[in-house]
């Protein structure tokens, strides 16, 4: 059974110093039906995105794209928060202030529940803080940010063109834009009521035994 | 009659993990992680727990050699490793040691060594103990998989060995 080329496939790049967690979220993630790579560290994070420009080209052909970037697409960024040396915080900066990269949602996940944290990590522009061991619920709940940027990256490709062809269309294309955003923002504020409401779940209580 | 030993050995393994469920050494993560095993990795919770007690191994001894210095307790060191077994039991649904590494990492905290020592105590305890429930939970599943492959065309016929 081999991996299906479909367009519809999203790549998950997942980051967690510990050798179980990073099992765990890979299998969660391909259960899910995603492509995942997982590494062990933010540095090695950003170099897989291809951050570092002067990366090895190994490429015989110099006259072909350049960008490193565009030949591994990442479509969300799931990460631990609590890293030795980059935190998870740390990485989550470092791809929002690049202009290439801002738009991998990225979602954050971590063993300790504080409160601080979780905002911390909302406000630097973070999707979702999940508390750890991660479930497959939770990673289903992935899906709809990898679909928001790849309608806003086909919503993008659209204006370009239509920016060569007409000046006005443009304009009015930019305010919808605009009016995107607001509604991202909205989105993150309803996330982080629902991370309030979560944080309050106890641990469900294990009622009876499930047949294996 | 077909597949009674198999069976018979699902049965066993439930009951295995009743106990632990109602010990509290096994909570639902363990559960969870049973239901992402399928055709394509059928071996994923053994390699896991088997990942688990490779690392939590190095880490117990680790703090066993931190615990002998009279002198100086590296807090840092055992808050380390603490958080590490601590995540990783969470993460495969080891409950009771789980418990174990926050009442060390509290003890810690307030310079308690005779807590912590016993605390670590404890924890070498706990870690046999689950390391060799689960062994035997693995082996029954191993016999199941391999009895659920038998066919028995006559319960009553001797098996040629």
């Amino acid at each position: 059974m081999g991996m299906a080329t479909t367009k519809s496939e999203f790549h998950v790049l997942a980051v967690d110093d510990s050798i179980i967690d990073r099992k765990l979220i890979e299998r969660l993630l391909k259960t899910a039906s995603y492509q995942v790579t997982t590494v062990d560290s933010g540095s090695k994070a950003l170099e897989f995105l291809g951050f570092c420009e002067d990366v090895e080209s190994n490429s015989n052909e110099p006259s072909t794209s350049p960008n490193n970037q565009q030949e591994v697409e990442v479509n969300l960024i799931i990460t631990d928060y609590c890293m030795p040396e980059m935190t998870g915080y740390d990485l989550l900066k470092k791809i929002k202030e690049s202009s290439s990269f801002r738009d991998i949602p990225v979602v954050i996940m971590s063993s300790e529940n504080v409160p601080s944290r979780i905002s911390r990590c909302l406000e630097e522009g973070a999707e979702e803080f999940f508390l750890k061991p991660v479930r497959l619920a939770d990673v289903n709940k992935l899906k709809p940010h990898m679909m928001k940027t790849k309608n806003r990256d086909c919503q993008k490709a659209e204006e370009e063109v239509s920016s060569n062809e007409k000046i006005a269309s443009l304009e009015i294309k930019s305010s919808e834009q605009t009016q995107a955003e607001d509604g991202n923002n909205n989105k993150r504020k309803a996330t982080e009521a629902e991370e309030e409401l979560s944080q309050d779940r106890t641990r469900r209580r294990y009622n009876g035994l499930t047949v294996i | 009659m077909l597949g009674l030993q198999s069976y018979r050995l699902l049965a066993e393994m439930n009951r295995l993990l009743a106990l632990l469920f109602h010990q509290g050494v096994l909570d639902e993560q363990f559960l969870q992680l049973l239901q992402l095993r399928d055709e394509s990795s059928p071996n994923f919770v053994s390699e896991v727990v088997n990942m688990y007690f490779n690392e939590s191994e190095k880490l117990l001894r680790s703090l066993r050699a931190l615990s002998v210095d009279r002198q100086h307790w590296e807090y840092t060191k055992v808050g380390l490793h603490l958080n590490q077994l601590m995540g990783s039991s969470s993460s495969i649904g080891a409950n009771r040691i789980r418990n174990v590494c926050i009442a060390f990492r509290a003890a810690s905290e307030q310079n308690n060594r005779p807590g912590c020592l016993r605390a670590l105590d404890v924890l070498e305890h706990e870690f046999c103990y689950l390391k060799n429930k689960l062994h035997e939970f693995f082996l029954i599943e191993q016999q199941r998989v391999l009895a659920a492959g038998i066919r028995y065309p006559d319960p009553m016929q001797q098996h040629p060995n």
